[in-house]
C-alpha cells in the first residue's frame, strides 16, 4: 500500500542494528577503561608468549590473567580472535596436548578448528558432541580485562575505522582513564577524523577535569563537535565564572542550530528517496495516461512483474547478487515493456478515445496478472537480497548519515528520467509519440503508423514500470499485492504533475515525498499520507489540470 | 398517479419489481414453514446471502444513477456504504452493553481494551435507533455534498474526478484502519448481538432484515427511477453526453450534479447500514479501492444507464462471486479479471444490451421484410 505504513515505506532496519550495537559497545568500553590502570602494573615479564597460551588451558584463573595479558601485549595474528572467541565461551582446548580450538556450530554438530593452523599435527575436528574438549573457562574478572584490552588493540589497529569506532566509543562514556590512553595514540595517528575524535574526548575530559583556561578551550572544541557526549558534558557543566557559563551556553546553542540544520537535512533526503520511488512509479504512468489518454490500472502489476523479474534473476545468477541487479534492470524494462505491448495489444487498442473504458478492462488485466503471478510464484512475499554495494551509509559527519541504498535510488529515478525526456525529445520514436499524442489523424496524414506508435509508446511506459519495480524490490517485499500498493499513489503524482507533462510528475514526485516526510514526525505516518491525499484532492479542486496544465484554448477536452 | 406513468414505461423495471415482491413473500415462507428436511425449505444462511445481495443490487442501483446519468465514473462509492454501514455498526456496539466481553455497560470492548475512559463524542447518541438512523442518511449524504459541492464546483470531470473520488475512499481507509479514529482500527465493529431488542442470529430477525432491504431495493429503485424520469434526471443525462453545452444553454450544472450525487450516496448508505447486520461486521477493508472498483463493473456488466441493469449485474456477479469463491478459489480473480475486459470490449451496454439488440435485430429484420 503503499505514501503508509502500508506507506512507500522504505526498510527500516539499520536504526535497531545501530542501537544493538550502540548499547554493545557501551558496555565494552565501560569496563574496558575503569580497569586500565591494573593492566599495565602486573605483567610478568620473564613468561613468554608460548606459554602464556599453554596457561590459558589452565585453571587458575590469576594464572590466566597473567597469561591473557602477555599475549594481549605481544599482540600475535592470533590474539585478537582468541580473546573474542573466549569472551564467547567459544574457544576450547583439547584434552590431550592442550591445543586451543576455536568451536563452532554446524548443523547440530560441532566443529573444532585450531587456533594455530600453521602446525600439521593439528586438524580440524568434526564430531557430534564436545568429547575430548574442555572450555578455556573465564570469569567476570577476566571478562572485563579482555574487554579492556581488546580494546587498547583496537586503537592501535591498523584500519583507520576500526580506530575511529574505538574512540567514538570511549567518546560514549569518557573516563579519565581514557585520558593518557589517548594522549599517547593522538601524537602517532595519522587520520583526520580519528584526530578530531580524539581531541573531542580530550576535550570532555578537560571540561570536567580541568582547570579554567583548560576548561575554555575544551568549551571551544566542543563547539565545533556534534557528538552526542559533546553535547552531554556541555549540558552537565558546571561552570565556575559567569563568563564560562555563557560560552558554554552559546556553545550548546551553536551545537543545537547545527543539529537542526542536519535533521532537516536528513528529513529532506528521507523526502527525496520517497519522492524518488513515488516519481519512478508514476513516470510510466505519466507516459501512457499523459501522452496517450489511457488509464492503465495494471501499471501497478507491470511494476510487480519489474519486481518478481529482478527476483528470478537473482535466482539465476545466485552467486553473483552484486551482478544481478544490473542484469535486472534491462531485464525487467524488456519483461514488462513485452507484457505492455501484449496488454495493448489485446486490449487497449479496442479502446482508444474511451479513458473511462481503459480504466475497468486494464483493472481487469491487473487482476487477471495478480492472479498469474500467485499460481506462479504462490501468494507468498518474496525477498530480493540487497546488493553489498547498495548497504550501509555514507557518515557525512557525526549526525548524518545517508544510506547508500536511498541514494541509489535517487539518482536512478533522475537517470530514468533523463534518458526517457532524451527518448521523447532526441529521437524520431519520441517525435512520433508526440505528433499522436497532439493530432493522431494529422499525424497519420503525415506517414506516421499510429498503431505502431501507440504499441511502443505503451511498451515504454510499461518498461519504466518494470524499472520501477527493480527499485521497489530492493525496498519492500515482493508480492502479489505490491503493484496494488502503489497505483492510487503513482495516480495522485501524475495528476498532482499534470497529465502529460513528465517534468510535472518529477515536480510532483519529489514534492509530494518532500511533503509527506515533513508532516511525518508530528502527525505519524498513516496520518501524514492520509493529510497528502487531502491535500491533494483540495489542490485539485484549485486547479484541476495539475501543477503544471497543458495549454490550450478548447472549453474543455 | 405520476408513479403509474413512469412504471408502465418501464416494463423491464415493472417486471423486476415484480419478481422482488414474489421472491419476498416466498423466502419467508420456504424459511419458516418448510420443514427443514424438505427439498423446498431455504435455509437461514441462503436468506442472509439473498440479503446481502439484495443490499449490493441497492448499491449498484446507487452507482448506476450517478455514472450512467451523470456520467460520472465514480471509484469511491464504497464508501458512502461502507459509512452507512458504520453508522449501523456503532448502533448495533451500543446494543451489546454489559454482555460484551469486558462487561463495560457503556464502552464497546475494543475501546476496554484500549484502556479508554469514556465514550467519545462521536459515539453519543447511537445508543438510540433514531439517530443511527438519521446518521445513516446524513453521514454520507454530508459528505457526498461537501465533496461534490468542491469538486463540481471548480468542474472537475472525467479521470480527474474519477481518481479524487479513489482517494476520498482509500484516505478513509487508512483512517478507519487507525485505533486512534474510535472505529476498532482493523478489526472493525462485530461481535453485534441483537437490533431493536431483537436477536440478531434468531431466523425471524434474519428474514425481516431480508424483507427490510427487499423493501429498501424497491423503494430505492422507484425513487430512482422517478429521479431519472423527471426534469432533473432528463438534464442530468444532457450534461453526462454534453456538460459544456448544457451549461451554456443555462443549465446549473453544479447543482443538478450535486444533487443527484448526494442522493445517490444516500441510497449507498441505507444500503451499507442494511448490509452490516446481516454479515455481521464491518471494519476499513470495505473502504478499499478494490470494492468500489468492483461495484463499477456489476453495473457495467448489468448494462449502464438502465437501473434495472444494475440490479441485474450485481446479483449475478455476486452470485458467481460466491460460487466460485468457494468452489474454484484459483479462478475467481481470472473469472473476474476475464469479465471486467470482455464486458468492456464486447459489451459496453452490458447483458440488458443484448437483449435490446436482439429487439432492434428483430424490428430491422420486420422492416425489411416488410420492403
Amino acid at each position: 500500500m503503499p505514501l503508509s505504513a502500508t506507506t512507500v515505506s522504505v526498510k527500516k532496519t539499520f536504526p535497531p542494528l545501530l542501537f544493538f550495537f550502540v548499547s554493545f559497545f557501551i558496555s565494552f568500553f565501560m569496563l574496558m577503561s575503569m580497569a586500565q590502570q591494573t593492566v599495565a602494573s602486573e605483567i610478568p615479564a620473564e613468561s613468554s608468549l608460548e606459554d602464556a597460551w599453554k596457561t590459558l588451558s589452565q585453571k587458575n584463573y590469576n594464572k590466566k590473567s597473567g597469561a591473557i595479558e602477555v599475549i594481549a601485549q605481544q599482540n600475535p595474528p592470533e590474539a585478537r580472535p582468541a580473546m573474542k572467541a573466549m569472551l564467547e565461551g567459544q574457544l576450547y582446548y583439547a584434552k590431550r596436548g592442550k591445543a586451543l580450538y576455536f568451536l563452532k556450530e554446524v548443523n547440530d554438530n560441532y566443529e573444532f578448528t585450531p587456533l594455530f593452523d600453521t602446525d600439521p599435527a593439528l586438524k580440524p575436528v568434526l564430531q557430534e558432541n564436545r568429547r575430548g574438549f574442555k572450555k578455556v573457562k573465564v570469569n567476570n574478572r577476566l571478562r572485563r580485562m579482555i574487554r579492556q584490552l581488546l580494546a587498547v588493540m583496537q586503537l592501535k589497529h591498523e584500519d583507520a575505522d576500526i580506530r575511529l569506532a574505538a574512540v567514538q566509543e570511549l567518546l560514549k562514556n569518557p573516563e579519565t582513564e581514557a585520558a593518557d590512553l589517548v594522549k599517547n595514540a593522538i601524537g602517532k595517528e595519522t587520520d583526520q577524523r580519528v584526530i578530531t575524535s580524539m581531541q573531542t574526548l580530550l576535550a570532555v575530559i578537560q571540561l570536567e577535569n580541568g582547570d579554567e583556561t583548560a576548561q575554555l578551550a575544551a568549551i571551544n572544541t566542543l563547539a565545533n563537535s556534534l557528538n552526542s557526549s559533546a553535547m552531554n558534558a556541555l549540558t552537565a557543566y558546571q561552570a565556575p565564572t559567569k563568563a564560562l557559563e555563557n560560552k558554554a551556553q552559546s556553545a550548546i546553542n551553536k551545537i543545537n542550530d547545527k543539529r537542526d540544520l542536519y535533521a532537516k537535512a536528513e528529513t529532506i533526503f528521507f523526502g527525496l528517496s520517497l519522492g524518488s520511488v513515488l516519481a519512478l512509479s508514476a513516470i510510466g504512468l505519466a507516459i501512457t495516461f499523459g501522452v496517450m489518454g489511457v488509464i492503465n490500472m495494471a501499471h501497478g502489476e507491470l511494476m510487480m512483474i519489474g519486481a518478481y523479474t529482478t527476483y528470478v534473476v537473482q535466482l539465476l545468477m545466485p552467486d553473483n547478487i552484486a551482478m544481478s541487479i544490473l542484469v535486472a534492470i534491462p531485464a525487467a524494462f524488456i519483461v514488462s515493456g513485452l507484457v505492455g505491448i501484449a496488454i495493448e495489444r489485446g486490449v487497449i487498442r479496442h479502446l482508444y478515445g474511451r479513458p473511462l473504458e481503459t480504466l475497468l478492462a486494464t483493472f481487469g488485466v491487473s487482476l487477471v496478472l495478480q492472479q498469474t503471478v500467485r499460481s506462479i510464484f504462490s501468494p507468498l512475499n518474496r525477498s530480493v537480497e540487497t546488493p553489498e554495494w547498495m548497504s550501509g551509509a555514507w557518515q557525512i559527519n557525526e549526525v548524518l548519515a545517508l544510506t547508500w541504498n536511498r541514494l541509489y535510488i535517487i539518482f536512478f529515478c533522475l537517470a530514468v528520467f533523463m534518458a526517457l525526456i532524451a527518448v521523447m525529445k532526441k529521437t524520431s520514436l519520441g517525435l512520433q509519440v508526440r505528433a499522436v499524442s497532439q493530432n493522431r489523424t494529422m499525424a497519420r496524414a503525415m506517414g506516421v503508423r499510429s498503431k505502431w506508435v501507440d504499441a511502443l509508446t505503451f511498451g515504454l511506459g510499461s518498461g519504466i514500470a518494470g524499472l520501477a519495480g527493480v527499485a521497489l524490490s530492493l525496498l519492500t517485499n515482493v508480492g502479489p499485492n505490491l503493484g496494488q500498493a502503489y497505483i492510487i499513489d503513482s495516480f495522485m503524482v501524475v495528476v498532482f504533475g499534470g497529465v502529460g507533462n513528465l517534468w510535472g510528475t518529477l515536480v510532483a514526485g519529489m514534492s509530494l515525498g518532500v511533503i509527506n516526510k515533513l508532516l511525518e514526525p508530528w502527525a505519524g505516518a498513516v496520518l501524514a499520507k492520509i493529510l497528502v491525499l487531502i491535500f491533494i484532492i483540495l489542490f485539485i479542486q484549485k486547479r484541476p489540470k495539475g501543477l503544471f496544465p497543458q495549454r490550450g484554448r478548447a472549453a474543455e477536452d | 398517479m405520476l408513479l403509474m406513468n413512469i412504471l408502465k414505461n418501464d416494463k423491464p423495471g415493472l417486471w423486476l419489481l415484480g419478481i422482488l415482491l414474489v421472491v419476498s413473500i416466498a423466502v419467508p415462507i420456504l424459511n419458516l414453514l418448510v420443514p427443514e428436511n424438505s427439498a423446498f425449505h431455504i435455509s437461514t444462511y441462503t436468506v442472509t446471502l439473498l440479503g446481502k445481495y439484495l443490499t449490493y443490487a441497492l448499491l449498484a442501483v446507487a452507482a448506476d444513477l450517478v455514472w450512467g446519468y451523470l456520467g460520472i465514473l465514480t471509484l469511491g462509492h464504497a464508501a458512502f456504504f461502507a459509512l452507512g454501514g458504520y453508522a449501523m455498526g456503532m448502533y448495533l456496539m451500543r446494543q451489546i452493553g454489559e454482555r460484551g466481553v469486558y462487561g463495560d455497560p457503556v464502552l464497546p470492548d475494543f475501546m476496554v481494551f484500549l484502556s479508554w475512559q469514556e465514550l467519545p463524542w462521536f459515539w453519543q447518541g447511537f445508543d438510540q435507533f433514531w439517530f443511527a438512523a438519521l446518521m445513516i442518511i446524513l453521514i454520507p449524504g454530508i459528505l457526498a455534498y461537501v465533496f461534490g459541492y468542491l469538486a463540481f464546483r471548480s468542474r472537475v470531470t472525467g479521470v480527474y474526478l474519477s481518481i479524487i473520488t479513489q482517494a476520498m475512499t482509500y484516505a478513509l481507509m487508512l483512517a478507519f484502519f487507525r485505533n486512534e479514529m474510535g472505529f476498532g482500527g482493523n478489526n472493525g465493529l462485530t461481535d453485534f448481538k441483537d437490533i431493536l431488542g431483537f436477536d440478531l442470529r434468531a431466523d425471524s430477525t434474519r428474514i425481516a432484515l431480508f424483507l427490510a432491504s427487499a423493501a429498501a431495493l424497491a423503494i430505492g429503485y422507484v425513487l430512482s427511477r422517478i429521479i431519472v424520469s423527471s426534469r432533473l434526471g432528463l438534464a442530468s443525462v444532457a450534461i453526462r453526453d454534453a456538460e459544456s453545452r448544457s451549461r451554456f444553454i443555462g443549465y446549473r450544472v453544479e447543482n443538478i450534479k450535486l444533487w443527484v450525487f448526494v442522493f445517490s450516496a444516500i441510497l449507498a448508505g441505507i444500503a451499507g447500514a442494511l448490509y452490516v447486520p446481516q454479515v455481521g461486521i464491518i471494519n476499513p477493508g470495505e473502504f478499499s479501492p478494490l470494492n468500489s472498483i468492483e461495484l463499477v463493473i456489476w453495473v457495467a456488466i448489468g448494462g449502464r444507464g438502465t437501473l434495472y441493469g444494475a440490479i441485474i449485474g450485481a446479483l449475478l456477479v455476486n452470485y458467481s462471486k460466491t460460487y466460485f469463491t468457494a468452489a474454484l478459489p484459483e479462478i475467481w480473480l481470472y473469472a473476474l479479471g476475464a469479465l471486467f475486459i470482455l464486458v468492456t470490449l464486447y459489451l459496453p451496454k452490458g447483458i440488458v444490451g443484448l437483449w435490446s439488440l436482439r429487439k432492434t435485430r428483430k424490428t430491422q429484420k420486420m422492416r425489411e421484410e416488410k420492403t
